[in-house]
């Protein structure tokens, strides 16, 4: 096939798929940005429900912000700090601000770790955080496992520039989606017997989109297996603030201070996106217990060095040891109360989700809603929920979930109000299709769009590309 | 020298144990010597002046009268409006007034001889991500880009580092005042050639770093049509163009394209910053400029590795939009750019030292050549170490930045005050004074 223009004029890695914006899911975001849901002006829109951002406690910030003018450079009592900010382009970060997340996430896991802030390592978000750490351990080539389902922009933040492949692990309702031995033995083995390099595990902790936490007996498990097969863990735990119940998060770094490990292998990717509901901050952290890495990371961090203006500001938030308690202790209760609204609503309509406790979706289960147990029927549905519930959700598939019929919901980025009108539209929705399989499932279901895949060639930059769905998922 | 580093029982990438961030080279080793030891005016006179830091200090009073006076606009200050949809701004595309601010910034800078467009300004952060992104955009593994030496240390890590692409030097030397000719282009082609190397495009600094000169039309025009013969990309670092003394004395490719009605502009890409114009190196602000959409569209997606903080879009969107501002911005700092340059070529003539005639940039480019012991690497290396350790001054000695004739150094004037230039420009003459007197009494023997 001869090379069009492009192939031949850009890179690779510029012309491949795995930035990952070239599926159907795509869709789901249009709909949404065409026809968005607003409470007053447009409440017959699409509402949102594919997006995973917290917005339930920016009035704490906020008024910490109010009372804290001196945090800003642009402020009457905070602009004499502005030009020694301005230009602190030190790729180790300031100090007060290593500290105070180093404060942060030891607050996080209920004070029964610390951290070292010279382990605190900055990036450009936890998407940045993902790259690096795999810079760092893994050739092109190499293989990372990755238990399924998993948030969906892993394989481009850990594979388009890096060109290291994910292998799923596969979890299934079978157990709660519980990563068991078996399963992780029996990726890795398939992966040697393709002549595959396996370099490590990367998993979340909490998990997206399950919105569960690793209990102790999973998690000293995975840091046998690493140990054993002498890999590298990458626990991704950019949600252990939102945890709103128990049972409590456990963290990697608390399993490798009771139990024998070789500390070289461990690396924590966090960032202050979900907890915090900053992710227009990009403030991404990697923190391994691998004194090479950590000196590799680090300068690879120029690449994504967090503002200076952000690390003040933070750095001076973040040490308020009374806002962060007060933060961790409010986010976990609205979290909780919003969860429970939501899960209780769906309740209502017989709709269950896996039991879970922490993050901001819940793992809907719709499979008795499917005609059949297939991937078809599932994107069937998807589509039905979109056009006509108007709700953008999440389906399985994108999270590579090799069970059909699970829906990952967001509730934490609307109002409650809008959690009311959601519930609504899915009774309705509901209720219709129990009409509908009294009499035989329709299968001439009216799309409103058809399910192309992405043309690329179209898009012109002067025609605003939609948002990437990635950066949110 | 390099740092023995236990190795873990498990190993890590290729990429990690290489020694491609280009951290053990003197440019760097300069700056742990001035760490150890950092000139103070109080605490510490006899300490090491940093004249290896291309950081510019000049005009950042005009930055904090713009936010004294402006704090309502700039801050989420009383009652923190604007803060939630700011702090869950995550957008690739970037904050649109953002990108419009950029877009004017970049025109006024260029007197206004070429038009941006804001939805082709991709925003990274800083330019450090900007020219590895492109990098990964235009060049596979394996392959090369060429670029004119002397060229900025940064690079050899910047666009090779986790690319895996080579940099190919095109040579240029002080028999025409550096300047890239089309021999020079062609040769370092055929050079990459004869190595079974794929050359992907051509990336000039202009101005240019270290040189401190901007490139000629003819010159810009003569690249152009080699890019476009050879069909390969052109990228063009153009962070320093706002630090031109004289406004019309700066060409950007931009003006050549336009001129051209934009014929074959699909392969040409233009990196800007606001680190070195604005004195701003610590807010990470880097931008693409791309006449390839498909480049666009790309480097859009891949900034999702590198975004500007929204809380920094927002503060400087507000600041470069405000014309006025802007406007006098630009002018004032070329101006006293243009003083502090004057005063240290001044300086320098008058303890016997000449450097390259400059018209822009954070730094002069200065032939030690006659003092030379040996006129070779090692030998511009001993005499770098004189001034280090006994001079006490960090600059940058030409091998760092690859320039192939020995004896020429950077020297950064614009990050420090006029006060510790003048003591700089005392030590210099100081040592010079002790050669020629050592050099008298040697030759009166």
């Amino acid at each position: 096939m001869a090379l069009t223009k492009d192939q031949q004029l850009l890179s690779k890695i510029a012309t491949n798929d795995r930035h990952g914006e070239n599926s159907p899911y795509f869709d789901g975001w249009k709909a949404y940005d065409n026809n968005p849901y607003h409470p007053i002006n447009n409440r017959e829109g699409v509402i949102q429900m594919g997006l995973a951002e917290n917005q339930l406690c920016f009035d704490l910030i906020q008024k910490w912000i109010r009372r804290n003018p001196k945090a800003s450079i642009c402020t009457a009592e905070g602009v004499h700090e502005f030009k020694n900010i301005a230009i602190f382009q030190d790729y180790h970060g300031f100090k007060e601000f290593r500290q105070a997340v180093a404060n942060f996430m030891g607050k996080a896991r209920g004070g029964r770790v610390t951290f070292d802030p010279n382990r605190i390592v900055m990036s450009g978000g936890a998407t940045g955080a993902n790259e690096t750490v795999m810079f760092c351990l893994a050739n092109p080539g190499d293989a990372f496992l990755v238990p399924s389902p998993c948030y969906p922009a892993f394989d481009r933040d850990c594979g388009w520039r890096t060109g290291v492949q994910l292998i799923p692990v596969n979890c299934d309702s079978s157990n709660n989606f519980l990563i068991t031995k078996a399963a992780l033995e029996a990726a890795y083995e398939r992966a040697q017997q393709d002549n595959i390099n396996v370099k490590g595990l990367i998993m979340a902790n909490p998990s997206n989109p399950l919105g569960t936490v690793l209990d102790r007996d999973t998690l000293r498990s995975l840091v046998s297996f690493v140990n054993e097969k002498k890999i590298h863990l990458v626990s991704d735990e950019i949600y252990a603030a939102s945890v709103f119940s128990t049972p409590s998060f456990i963290s990697v770094s608390e399993i490798i201070e009771e139990m024998e490990c070789d500390r070289d292998l461990i690396h924590i990717v966090y960032s202050l996106s979900k907890d915090m509901g900053l992710p227009g901050f990009r403030v991404g952290i990697v923190y391994s217990y691998n004194d090479a890495v950590v000196n590799c990371g680090r300068k690879m961090s120029s690449f994504g060095l967090v503002s200076s203006q952000t690390q003040h500001l933070l750095a001076s938030m973040l040490s308020d040891d009374e806002f962060v308690d007060n933060f961790l202790k409010e986010n976990s209760e609205r979290l909780a109360k919003r969860h429970s609204l939501f899960t209780k609503g769906l309740e209502k309509v017989g709709i269950t989700c896996l039991k879970s406790n922490a993050g901001l979706f819940v793992w809907m289960d719709l499979r008795r809603l499917l005609k059949e147990q297939t991937l078809e029927s599932e994107m069937t549905l998807w589509r039905v929920i979109i056009s006509e519930v108007k709700l953008n959700v999440s389906p399985g598939s994108s999270f590579h979930c090799s069970e059909p019929g699970w829906f990952r919901v967001c509730f934490a980025n609307m109002d409650d109000d809008t959690v009311e009108v959601a519930l609504e539209r899915i009774r309705i929705f509901v209720e219709k299709q129990q009409v509908k399989s009294k009499r035989k499932f329709q299968s001439n279901l009216k799309l409103s769009f058809t399910s192309r895949r992405y043309d690329e060639s179209v898009m012109s930059p002067h025609m605003m590309s939609p948002r990437s769905p990635l950066v949110r998922a | 020298m390099a740092i023995e580093i236990e190795q873990p029982s498990v190993g890590l990438s290729k990429v990690a144990v290489s020694d491609t961030h280009g951290e053990d080279s003197p440019y760097f080793a300069g700056w742990k010597a001035y760490d150890e030891n950092p000139y103070d005016e109080l605490n510490n006179p006899s300490g090491v002046i940093q004249m290896g830091l291309a950081e510019n200090q000049v005009s950042f009073d005009l930055l904090e009268a713009f936010l004294e006076t402006h704090s309502e606009a700039s801050s989420w200050g009383k009652g923190a409006p604007g803060f939630r949809e700011n702090a869950l701004f995550q957008d690739y595309h970037g904050l649109l007034s953002f990108r419009k601010a950029m877009a004017s910034f970049m025109e006024q800078i260029r007197g206004g001889r070429a038009k941006f467009d804001p939805e082709r300004v991709v925003l990274t952060a800083g330019a450090t991500a900007a020219n590895e992104l492109l990098t990964f955009i235009l060049a596979d593994p394996g392959d090369a880009l060429l670029v004119p030496t002397p060229y900025y240390p940064g690079f050899d890590r910047d666009l090779r580092w986790r690319t895996g692409v080579k940099i190919v030097p095109i040579h240029c030397d002080s028999s025409n005042n550096f300047q890239i000719t089309p021999q020079a282009l062609e040769a370092a082609y055929s050079e990459a050639e004869a190595m079974n190397i794929k050359v992907r495009g051509v990336l000039i600094t202009n101005p240019s770093n270290p040189l401190g000169v901007t490139i000629q039309r003819s010159v810009l025009e003569e690249i152009f049509d080699f890019v476009t013969r050879k069909n390969i990309h052109l990228v063009s670092d153009e962070i320093y163009s706002g630090s031109v003394f004289s406004s019309s004395e700066f060409i950007s490719i931009a003006e050549i394209l336009e001129a051209r009605q934009y014929k074959n502009s699909e392969r040409v890409h233009i990196v800007y910053s606001l680190s070195k114009d604005l004195g701003l190196p610590g807010f990470r602000v880097g931008t693409i400029y791309s006449y390839n959409d498909k480049v666009v569209t790309t480097a859009r997606r891949m900034s999702s590795f590198t975004l500007i903080s929204s809380q920094t879009q927002y503060l400087l969107a507000s600041m470069l939009s405000n014309k006025e501002f802007t406007e006098n911005y630009i002018k004032t700092n070329r101006e006293r750019l243009r003083k502090r340059y004057n005063m240290i070529i001044e300086g320098l003539r008058s303890a016997g030292i000449e450097c390259l005639k400059g018209n822009a940039g954070l730094f002069c480019w200065m032939n030690l050549s006659p003092l030379l012991e040996k006129p070779t690497r090692e030998g511009e290396l001993t005499l770098w170490n004189s001034m280090l350790h006994e001079v006490k001054l960090n600059i940058s000695p030409g091998s760092s930045c690859h320039c192939s004739e020995p004896g020429w150094f950077r020297v950064c004037f614009a990050n420090m005050s006029e006060q510790t230039l003048e003591v700089a420009l005392k030590r210099i003459h100081t040592f010079m004074e002790k050669r020629e007197r050592v050099r008298n009494l040697i030759s009166s023997q």
